[in-house]
């Protein structure tokens, strides 16, 4: 199939009116929870997961990724009026958008923001369907020493780029396999940490563990110190761009877009990387360096392009090896399991219309998005008005309520309360709860794969290095600790990561 | 404690330890395998041995160094609520039936901030019980009583 009759086959799954309808409702939740600071897509679409069971597969996963890519929209909405990130992604957008409004030209920057993420979300949605399907094909010749080697990958370099101590790190990524490994063995059937309770034979639920350390733990991290927020901007007026502003933003934006694409498919937080990389690339080519931090618009065009463009591309290493970048991509794997489908490079083949559809649902996204925000964006001032205090007894409860939804299962509610606290100590101790997220969805694969490469290689493990591929990739996790251990660059990760989602 | 120490190392790298401690002697108890043939202990073992190391290695690193900033307040009033309402809710959802536990949950959580007076609490626990009520029952429906068989005569 040529890629214009794929495209064609997915516009007719996204155009859908139901399609369109659930599509919209995702970046409208997505903006909302990218608004409101304190609760992050991870935590959101952990609570919906359960709701969109009930849904046909396209339909689901297509919000799902909705939410996930509008909240790197609603995210800059607040980070320029109010000067506090919704998102970690648009921490670097605060810096000159937040300025800019302060000058009385809040309107240009989000028209800024809204056009490069636009740009930015198109051009990066056609390097997934270009891209997506070649490697697609390359990871059919994958074996179990191959994909072994590849989460090894993924998991260290998720270290590399997380902010923090590394030996934190990676004692929360094994913390994460090990907890990936409760429930009855794959190969013999033993239960395991189960405590003789029936319900856990299938294993910790995805969505408790999911919605307890990142929705719980922010919520009692968030009543250590209870703050209003103040809406400094309170309406915003002329959205229209000078013709000077459209010259200052277009290289910004191409550069952006560019570097956030390739930054997206690299596992660990690229988006957030991206922008901030963006940032510094504009402000070291500006003619007007001192500019920055005082309300320059490159400021907000590149990173606003690059992160919106590294969230499309973050869905290259899920939609084609199955296996996810950051967290909300483990998400979007659990949201594929629940719907009965293994993510991975069958999905192209097995289910054309959904790996398409999605690709072609984040255009239409991105669209509704343009039109969702700047029209409205009256409106999403407003919603900054709303207090923590009426919201987060809404988040405890849906929580609850939609992890029961699943599977009726009261253990599941349990869990939360366990991983909550859990996850708010180590929170609170220093730890970041997105690579045990990560260690904990790809723990039972991590352990297939490694018994079964094995087991073919009669209990051989040189069989990692003897394969090309699997010695490639080793060698690529090697060089990504290495370099996150090198002095030089521990010291920029400090400053590049000021906060996580 | 007064030592010259990260409090954040060593408790993180205790809980590590505790944990990794837990999953290594717990799949003691299962079969271990050879490498040709893992059994199920095999990697909950070799794992829970590296978190071990792991904690111990994040404790020892913060020898020397103590926190710059005094750690904030404890939440105990969010911690007890918040957590409370959670197992509270999956104590009695099928007992006591979709009403009165979301009521009470709602109060409950909605009393842990301390900017919440009872009457704020009230009219929030009201209104996320008919928003659940609407999306979850009615919208998804979700198979739950209204009122449990604990509360029927």
């Amino acid at each position: 199939m040529d890629l214009i009759s794929s495209l064609a086959l997915g516009f007719s799954v996204a155009l859908d009116p139901v399609n369109i309808l659930y599509c919209f409702i995702g970046v409208l939740l997505g903006t909302l929870v990218g608004v409101l600071p304190g609760i992050g897509p991870t935590a959101t679409i952990a609570m919906l997961l359960p709701i969109t069971f009930s849904l046909n597969a396209e339909t689901a996963l297509i919000m799902l990724a909705g939410i996930y890519y509008g909240a790197q929209y609603g995210g800059s909405t607040t980070a320029i009026l109010i000067n506090l990130p919704g998102e970690s992604s648009s921490a670097v957008t605060a810096i000159d958008g937040y300025q800019m409004a302060r000058k009385g030209r809040a309107g240009a920057a989000l028209a800024t923001a809204a056009i490069g993420s636009f740009f930015a979300g198109s051009v990066a949605t056609l390097l997934l369907a270009f891209f997506a399907p070649p490697l697609a094909r390359a990871a059919l010749n994958f074996g179990a020493p191959e994909y072994f080697s590849l989460i090894v990958l993924g998991l260290l370099v998720s270290i590399a780029l997380a902010h923090g101590s590394i030996l934190k790190a990676l004692g929360m990524i094994v913390l994460g396999l090990l907890l990936g490994m409760v429930g009855q063995d794959i190969y013999t059937g033993t239960p395991r940490f189960t405590f003789g309770v029936r319900e856990l034979f299938g294993g910790l639920n995805f969505v408790a563990v999911a919605v307890g350390v990142f929705g719980i733990a922010e919520i009692l991290r968030n009543l250590e110190n209870e703050k209003e927020r103040e809406v400094g901007v309170k309406a915003v007026t002329n959205l229209w761009l000078t013709r000077d502003d459209v010259k200052r933003i277009v290289m910004p934006i191409l550069r952006g877009t560019g570097l956030g694409s390739i930054l997206g498919i690299l596992p660990g937080g690229g988006h957030i990387l991206s922008s901030f990389a963006s940032y510094s690339v504009e402000k070291r080519l500006s003619k007007t360096p001192e500019e920055f931090g005082q309300g320059a618009i490159e400021g907000v065009a590149g990173p606003e392009s690059a992160n919106n463009a590294a969230a499309q591309t973050s869905f290259i290493p899920l939609m084609t090896l199955g296996i996810p970048a950051h967290p909300v991509m483990a998400l979007m794997i659990g949201a594929f399991i629940l719907q009965g489908i293994t993510p991975g490079p069958n999905v192209i083949n097995e289910q054309p219309a959904l790996f398409w559809g999605i690709i072609a649902s984040m255009w239409v996204g991105n669209l509704l998005l343009v039109i969702l925000n700047l029209p409205l964006v009256g409106l999403w001032v407003k919603m900054l008005s709303i207090p923590y205090r009426v919201l987060f007894p809404a988040i405890v409860l849906f929580a609850c309520i939609g992890t029961f939804s699943i599977n009726q299962n009261i253990y599941d509610i349990y869990a939360i309360a366990f991983f909550g606290i859990l996850g708010y100590l180590l929170i609170r101790f220093g730890c970041e709860p997105a690579p045990l997220l990560l260690g904990f969805v790809l723990g039972p694969l991590l352990e297939e794969h490694l018994r079964r490469a094995m087991i073919i290689s009669r209990g051989d493990p040189m069989i990692f290095l003897h394969r090309p591929i699997s010695a490639t990739l080793l060698g690529l996790a090697l060089l990504a600790v290495l370099i996150a251990v090198l002095p030089s660059i521990r010291r920029k990760r400090a400053e590049v990561f000021v906060e996580d989602d | 404690m007064a030592v010259n120490a990260s409090r954040n190392d060593f408790a993180s790298g205790a809980i590590f330890v505790a944990l990794g401690g837990y999953f290594a002697l717990e799949a003691m108890k299962y079969d271990f395998g050879t490498p040709f043939r893992m059994g199920p202990g095999f990697m909950p073992v070799v794992l829970g041995g590296v978190l071990v190391a792991l904690g111990v290695a994040v404790a020892a690193k913060g020898i020397g160094k103590p926190d710059a900033e005094a750690p904030p307040a404890w939440p105990w009033r969010g911690i007890v609520l918040v957590l409370g309402t959670i197992l509270f809710f999956a104590a009695t959802i099928r007992g006591l039936g979709f009403i009165p536990v979301v009521l009470i949950s709602g109060l409950a959580t909605a009393l842990s901030s301390s900017r919440n007076s009872l009457l704020s609490s009230l009219v929030i626990s009201v209104g996320l019980c008919v928003l659940c009520m609407l999306i979850f029952v009615v919208g998804l429906g979700l198979l739950v009583p209204w009122v449990g068989p604990w509360l029927r005569f």
